[in-house]
């Protein structure tokens, strides 16, 4: 027994030497840390996907600083649990030496992790989705981008779309957390300054099994349509099936988090009219991905897009640096996303890394025409999503 | 006289339908606590994981049935597999009891032990469920959604208020209805329910006059895991079945049996209703109603709820905490069955 367990022990001593000795050799670790379980763990796949995929093309070309390798390793950052979140980037960093963390999904969790752990170890995080507006403003030292919009700018489209359907009341309700209450303040103060009224803005909370209550209070207060600003698989879902059933409302409006199949899948021809937003663009580049997941075998769901896009942003800052040192990276990221340069799509990123190479400068457009703006977030443009025939379907892009 | 009609067809629609409802599923939980707390002497935890251990089995016979064409159209399938789930959850929980409380109950462990065995079966139920049947949604529901449909109501009747009454509702009232005079009826008149009432109240004393104990425990097990797996099965086919919610339903279903008084199973029922409505009379924006019944030319602009629906779970707590201080034994004298 006493045996087993040394041989136990060197042995693991052994492989970690090893994994150190990787470290330092001419390999790249990447941290994909996003919500595999919790409120929105129908995305995560998805995106985990993505960032995957946009890992293999750069590896696959053996183009990135000198011929070097690219691994990566998954971590479950919940959506809601703080601590859950950081102790995911916590292990990814201090156990697997990741080079740069993709993730999280959820905005709570990431500002968790950039507040816990990224800063403080001075890694890049780079979220493919959280889009509450607080990150714009929060203390990054530089570090923090995102693939994906703030809510500020969803919020004001949201309400443009809203006015230009005619629609002058509204009935919101949010989930209560950093993306819901950003996001319907957001639409709030845009949608209010533009001369419409809110007929009742309450929270609700995930998890729960019945939302008559909420649903109740929702009818009487009215409007012509309910905006749920919530999780497609959790209380977002049990509020459109409760004022369903109770004959509350028959339109509703779905932001970002609410867009894919199980709602659709879940509630039935009774969602067939719904209008809703998600960021997309018509560039190419969305089809292109749309292609290159389907030859890998999933389907780029959405935020998928965005994950490809910022996995392949950071491994191309770091050949824009010549370093995977988060410090130096981080002032590249910029150079490589916007112009001027050679404009790249999706599996284009081995010419993009032999550009870099030679001392070249490249655009990045990418799956979602990804343009930085302020602190480094996606300017972002928004697909109008109309459900029909138990389809979301694309009426344009704005 | 048309606005009277539409402030109570609101009222029904949006307080009193789902309020009965969901008060019925609470009360057939609460009656599964109150009976184990009455003859077993101790809180059990575990109740949460019981009703959705039961669920899953009733779900997972209802996919065999309906894979082989077996339909009771227009009420859901799972009608006719829950005596499966619930010969299935009967075992199941004689098992636990054979292999975990019966150590303790042999040995009189106090109360407290049983309470914090209780949370460590309700995590390995939790678990194991998890591993079976998968921590998402399952929708399990077949058959017509809807008795009453609100947009036929208003066709029907001309008022401007739909009323909406879904299939899963009347199934769960009219279920809850059946089961509580069933086992009100076995504990009245019958030998083993007379004995179980009798062990209940005294135990040394039941004992004394010739009562099997053994028994009696194996009769509470059996009801208790009919009881969760009825109310489990009804809870997932009003909502959908989902594991987590089953834990967190045991908060109201404890608040339940506490308010109407630990042990006494009309308690049991009364608390399920109160809690049920008290959560929604509270927070219920009553605009609408008083501008029906206002005169004419009324003006509101409040919506009038006295709290917001975010304090929901605090009304279970207020009334818990009003209950035990005014009346510690609940609204019915509890600890006796």
């Amino acid at each position: 027994m006493k045996k087993l367990a040394l041989a136990i022990a060197s042995a693991a001593l052994l492989s970690s030497s090893l994994v150190i000795a990787g470290g330092h050799a001419n390999n790249v670790k990447i941290g994909i840390v996003l919500g595999f379980t919790g409120p929105a763990e129908s995305l995560a796949e998805s995106m985990a996907r993505g960032a995957e995929l946009a890992i293999k093309e750069i590896s696959a070309s053996r183009m990135l600083l000198s011929n070097a390798k690219v691994s990566y390793v998954r971590a479950d950052s919940t959506c809601v649990d703080a601590s859950a979140a950081a102790a995911a980037a916590e292990r990814v960093i201090g156990s697997d030496k990741v080079d740069a963390i993709i993730g999280a999904l959820c905005s709570g969790a990431t500002i968790s992790i950039l507040q816990n752990v990224a800063m403080p170890k001075g890694v890049l995080l780079f979220s493919p989705s959280a889009t509450s507006p607080a990150l714009s403003t929060l203390e990054d030292n530089g570090l923090f981008f995102r693939a994906s919009p703030s809510d500020a700018r969803q919020g004001q489209v949201i309400s443009e779309l809203l006015q230009e359907k005619g629609i002058r009341s509204i009935a919101m309700t949010y989930t209560n957390n950093d993306y819901g209450k950003g996001l319907a303040d957001a639409i709030q103060s845009n949608f209010e300054s533009a001369g419409g009224k809110i007929t009742i803005n309450i929270p609700h909370e995930d998890g729960k099994g019945d939302y008559g209550a909420e649903v109740g209070a929702l009818a009487q207060a009215g409007g012509d349509i309910l905006v749920v600003v919530g999780y497609l698989d959790q209380g977002g879902k049990g509020i459109i099936q409760s004022s369903l059933d109770v004959g509350a409302f028959d339109n509703f409006f779905l932001p970002d988090a609410m867009i894919g199949k199980s709602l659709i899948k879940a509630i039935g021809p009774d969602l067939n009219g719904s209008i809703g937003t998600v960021p997309g663009t018509d560039s190419n580049g969305a089809q292109i991905y749309a292609q290159m997941a389907e030859k890998d075998g999933f389907t780029a769901g959405p935020y998928s897009p965005e994950a490809y896009d910022a996995a392949a942003l950071t491994l191309l800052a770091m050949q824009a640096a010549n370093s995977k040192d988060s410090d130096k990276v981080k002032a590249k990221v910029f150079d490589v996303a916007n112009a001027p340069g050679v404009k790249i799509l999706p599996g284009e990123l081995g010419k993009a890394l032999k550009i870099l190479k030679n001392g070249g400068e490249i655009d990045y457009v990418g799956a979602t025409a990804v343009e930085l703006i302020g602190g480094g977030e996606s300017s972002g443009s928004y697909r109008e999503i109309l459900v029909k025939d138990g389809k979301n379907t694309t009426v344009r892009y704005r | 006289m048309t606005d009277l009609l539409n402030a109570i067809v609101l009222l029904s629609n949006f307080l009193i339908i789902p309020g009965l409802s969901y008060g019925s599923q609470l009360a057939l939980g609460a009656l599964g606590v109150t009976l184990v707390y009455g003859v077993l002497r101790f809180s059990n935890f575990g109740h949460g994981e019981t009703m959705s251990f039961g669920a899953m089995v009733t779900i997972l016979t209802t996919w065999g049935l309906q894979s082989i064409g077996v339909s009771i159209h227009p009420l859901p399938t799972a009608l006719i597999a829950i005596p499966v789930g619930i010969i299935v959850t009967i075992f199941f929980t004689l098992l636990i009891d054979q292999t975990v409380y019966k150590y303790h109950r042999t040995r009189k462990a106090n109360p407290v032990t049983f309470l914090i065995v209780s949370i460590g079966v309700m995590f390995f139920m939790g678990g194991l469920i998890r591993f079976i049947i998968g921590p998402g949604d399952q929708i399990f529901f077949d058959g017509t959604r809807f008795i009453l449909k609100a947009k036929e109501f208003k066709e029907l009747t001309g008022l401007d208020e739909g009323l909406s009454l879904k299939m899963t509702q009347g199934v769960t009232i009219i279920t809850a209805i059946i089961i509580v005079a069933g086992l009100f009826w076995f504990l009245n008149h019958t030998r083993t329910g007379k004995s179980m009432r009798a062990y209940s109240d005294n135990e040394n004393l039941a004992l004394l006059s010739g009562i099997n104990p053994r028994k009696v425990v194996l009769v509470t097990w059996i009801l208790v895991a009919t009881l969760a797996t009825i109310a489990g099965t009804l809870y997932g086919l009003d909502k959908s079945f989902k594991p987590f919610v089953y834990m967190q339903l045991l908060l109201p279903i404890f608040a339940s049996a506490i308010v109407g008084g630990v042990g006494n199973p009309v308690g049991a029922i009364v608390g399920g209703y109160v809690i049920a409505f008290s959560e929604l009379i509270m927070t219920f924006a009553y605009k609408k109603v008083v501008l029906y019944l206002a005169p004419e030319g009324t003006t509101v602009d409040s919506l009038i709820q006295l709290l917001g629906t975010n304090y929901k779970i605090a009304v279970s707590f207020i009334i818990l905490v009003i209950v035990l201080i005014i009346r510690p034994t609940g609204i019915f004298q509890g600890k006796t069955l």
